[in-house]
């Protein structure tokens, strides 16, 4: 596939702000008619701001986009469509409670203008996309029955269903098991095949090196580079702009199973729970965490962490079973007794669940000890304490902020992270409850959030890390426990860990032979 | 004594004379909720259409067969305005929807506009000069039974039967129904196919309330028949409550409103019977009922189970981070 005609898509100098923020400033980069070409960055690197041009949800403030060597210019994604543009989002942009069929035809072309819609004909067509393009998918099913890699196989119908030639993908194995996500892999080098381009936006290195024909390497809103390049450390350093110490490895040596005797501080027995539709979410689990061990949660959201995490927290009221904290049970649905107990919380939802966003870093950092002196001082509060000791939580854990009265709201992922572990552990735990630790994070918040939780364990608190990153899961665990379906299928120590096996575990695959 | 003053038989008759008006009411919120905007300005709305077609009924000249229509088309208008400021507000400027929608009400609604206009204008001293008078349809007004129920209503109530079969077909076997559902569900997915999200919801929110702007006729005009301040007495509330009561489905709100307008008739019936019920008890058993319904629906999660579009209530800003 040489490049002799005109790039499918290509972008020029396209700058564009948000207030405070320069999410891209010149990126320069084309995508060839038929190739697989990765845009790879960090998170905050402009790779989603710059997709959103090319599907004419934003619009840039400077510089222009080419479709096939012609000019184009997009007011609203419906111009990106008729130019043969598609998306699939992060996020799907799929209605939960819409069949797949109404999905797919929703705002397409390929229906009368007005008046009453053909459901049979729309759903002709999709089956006949989904055989000719091996995406199996039923047409009538409603899109929450769905699981996630199907809503992706519908999305990429839906795309397709447009008549797309350049189909982008922003993080598309960000929510798959490992063997989906090597399906998606083949399914979009045959479509690249067919003629079609495909831009694939992500940060994993791995995946860049084997699926991709061609990168761009994005780093702080600019267009670093366009390399053939798939050895991964090259990408690595292209990607961060300097050579990354794998801070992960260094973490090996710590991650030994633990002496038998040492005690064990969380002790969850048979512990069931519905989730919000009502249905069955905990399905009876058991789980052990020791002091200063670190127990990961593997598994694909929606499999029952959150619940786990939520009942574990308060949060969540559990139907049956029981929670020790240091030998002393748990109430149902209290939140103030875990805390009671030394159980800490840091949820996935840092700014929803965890952080109250419009207060200061030193009312987000006392807002667990307000009840006790030295902050309380009945019937009042002292907001010198409350100060000061934020001061010195910011120092400890490396807060960057202008100063403790900063509301939340304005600091980086990294920071809010941080803010969140500093509460956290401050009181002195004997249990860390982490749901996502670094997701959204960039490389170097990644590390130090690694190195805190390491550190924390190290000191004796348990930790019960729950997180969708298999590679987060193996680097910092000394036990793994994955989940499917509401019951742990295994618990596996780190040493005798075989990657292949977790990954089938976690989409449900027990092997056959016991 | 006929089979037709069979106490069940009047109760059902009048119970869909007096939901005639709810019927429009929830019809319109429905379009607007629909696309994902909230608009409690009903009871407002529903005033400044009620005042408009007093004024035109009593002061345009000409047969009832023009005057009527020209009276709905005037009150179709005003509401029509009332609900287009809820829309500039909460569309574009992504004001709350919950305090635009009160605020309209406030501004339009008794002891407000509506009344500053029927004031000036002198309205309500005497009855209206054309009113929409009970049919005779197919001569079967007497026929036992389905007679004074279905058969001897007035135009209006017919109409809204086909507003109702309009709405269900509109909304859930036409492509713009479908895209409408889709804006309200998810604008960010609605937008990213291509579907103007901002124009959708402003037709939408400004169509529902022109709905409103007919239901507070059908009090001017059909009910009372003239103007009275603050004649709809809250009925632009139990509107809004019928729509959760209906799971936003027209067919099921068009029960609902029956429903609704057999409590609102129950009280008239029962006294004229001579039943000795406190009469304060059962005008107020609608009102009961609306707190009822809202209270049931004001927790989100039931509000999810009973399919309410999930981005009701959420302005849409496309380049949001």
């Amino acid at each position: 596939m040489e490049a002799a005609t005109a790039p499918a898509v290509a972008a020029f100098h396209v700058t564009k702000k948000f207030p405070g923020v320069i999410a891209n400033e010149d990126v320069t980069f084309d995508v060839r008619v038929g190739e697989v070409h990765a845009l790879l960055g960090e998170n905050g690197a402009g790779k989603t701001t710059l997709s959103n041009i090319l599907t004419g949800l934003y619009r840039p403030d400077s510089g222009w986009i080419e479709v096939l060597g012609q000019k184009a210019e997009f007011h609203s994604p419906r111009d990106a469509i008729a130019a043969g543009i598609g998306m699939v989002h992060q996020h799907f942009r799929l209605i939960p409670t819409f069949s797949v069929a109404e999905n797919i035809a929703l705002g397409s072309a390929h229906n009368p203008v007005a008046g009453r819609f053909d459901m049979s004909a729309i759903e002709e067509r999709i089956v006949a996309l989904s055989e000719s393009f091996d995406l199996p998918v039923d047409p009538r099913a409603k899109i929450w029955q769905l699981s996630v890699g199907e809503q992706q196989r519908v999305e990429i119908i839906k795309v397709l269903y447009r008549d797309a030639r350049v189909l982008i993908m922003d993080e598309p194995t960000a929510v798959l098991t490992p063997v989906e996500s090597e399906v998606l892999a083949t399914t979009l080098q045959s479509m690249a095949r067919n003629g079609r381009s495909v831009v694939f936006i992500s940060h994993k290195l791995g995946e860049v090196a084997s699926i991709a024909d061609r990168v761009t390497v994005l780093r702080h809103g600019r267009s670093i580079e366009t390399v053939t390049e798939n050895d991964v450390t090259a990408l690595a350093s292209l990607m961060v702009g300097r050579d990354v110490e794998s801070v992960k490895r260094s973490t090996e040596s710590t991650t030994q199973s633990l002496a038998a005797s040492t005690p064990v501080v969380l002790e969850i027995d048979d512990l069931r729970a519905v989730g919000d539709r009502g249905l069955t979410a905990l399905d009876g689990v058991s789980l052990n965490v020791r002091a200063g061990e670190i127990v990961g949660v593997a598994g694909v959201a929606g499999n029952g962490q959150r619940e786990l995490v939520e009942i574990l927290a308060g949060l969540r009221r559990s139907v049956s079973g029981s929670i020790r904290v240091d030998g002393e049970s748990l109430e149902n649905g209290s939140t103030r007794h875990p805390i009671r107990l030394g159980v800490s919380y840091v949820p996935q939802d840092r700014m929803g669940t965890g952080l109250a966003p419009d207060l200061t870093i030193a009312e987000n950092m006392a807002l667990k000890k307000y009840r006790r002196p030295p902050v309380a001082r009945p019937p009042f509060i002292r907001q010198s304490v409350i100060d000061a000791e934020a001061r010195e939580l910011m120092e400890r854990f490396d807060v960057r902020a202008p100063s403790e009265t900063t509301p939340t709201r304005r600091l980086s992922g990294g920071n809010v992270q941080k803010v969140l572990l500093a509460r956290e552990m401050s009181g002195d735990p004997k249990v860390l409850v982490i749901a996502s630790p670094t997701q959204g994070l960039d490389v170097g918040a990644v590390a130090t959030v690694h190195q805190l939780l390491l550190d924390a364990a190290e000191s004796g608190v348990g930790i019960l890390l729950v997180s969708e990153d298999l590679d987060e899961v193996l680097a910092l665990s000394h036990r793994i426990a994955v989940m499917y379906e509401g019951r742990v299928l295994d618990v596996v120590e780190r040493s005798d860990a075989d990657v292949q096996r977790i990954g089938l575990l976690m989409g449900g695959e027990m092997e056959e032979s016991a | 004594m006929s089979i037709n003053d069979n106490i069940f038989v009047v109760i059902m008759a009048s119970a869909i004379f007096y939901g005639t008006p709810l019927v429009f009411a929830s019809l319109g919120e429905v379009l607007a909720e629909r696309s994902g905007v909230l608009n409690l300005g009903v009871e407002g709305m529903m005033l400044l259409g009620a005042v408009a077609a007093a004024w035109v009924s009593t002061n345009v000249g000409g047969p009832a067969f023009v005057v009527l229509p020209l009276a709905i088309l005037a009150a179709m208008v005003a509401a029509a305005l009332g609900a287009a400021i809820h829309a500039f507000l909460t569309i574009t400027l992504r004001v709350n929807q919950i305090i635009s929608g009160l605020a309209l009400t406030i501004f339009a609604g008794a002891a407000g506009l509506s009344s500053y206009l029927a004031g000036i204008w002198h309205l309500g001293q005497s009855p209206v000069a054309h009113q929409f008078l009970r049919l005779d349809v197919f001569g079967l007004a007497d026929a036992p039974v389905v007679g004074p129920i279905l058969f001897h209503q007035t135009l209006l109530t017919y109409i809204s039967w086909i507003f109702v079969l309009g709405a269900s077909f509109y909304l859930f076997k036409t492509r713009m129904g479908l895209h409408l559902r889709a804006v309200g569900e998810s604008p960010q997915t609605a937008d990213s196919v291509g579907i103007p999200v901002v124009r959708y919801r402003y037709a939408h929110v400004i169509i529902g309330g022109s709905f409103a702007g007919i239901a507070g006729a059908c009090f001017s005009l059909m009910i009372v028949p003239t103007w009275v301040d603050g004649m709809t007495a809250g009925q632009g509330w139990i509107a809004l409550a019928l729509v959760i009561f209906g799971f936003w489905r027209p067919d099921l709100m068009l029960v609902g409103a029956y429903l609704f307008g057999a409590l609102s008739s129950l009280s008239l019936t029962l006294q004229a019977r001579g039943f000795h019920i406190s009469t304060a008890f059962l005008a107020a058993l609608p009102y009961v009922m609306t707190i009822v319904v809202l209270v049931i629906a004001s927790n989100a999660s039931s509000r999810r189970q009973l399919g309410a579009p999930a981005a009701l209530g959420k302005p849409y800003e496309r380049e949001e981070r």
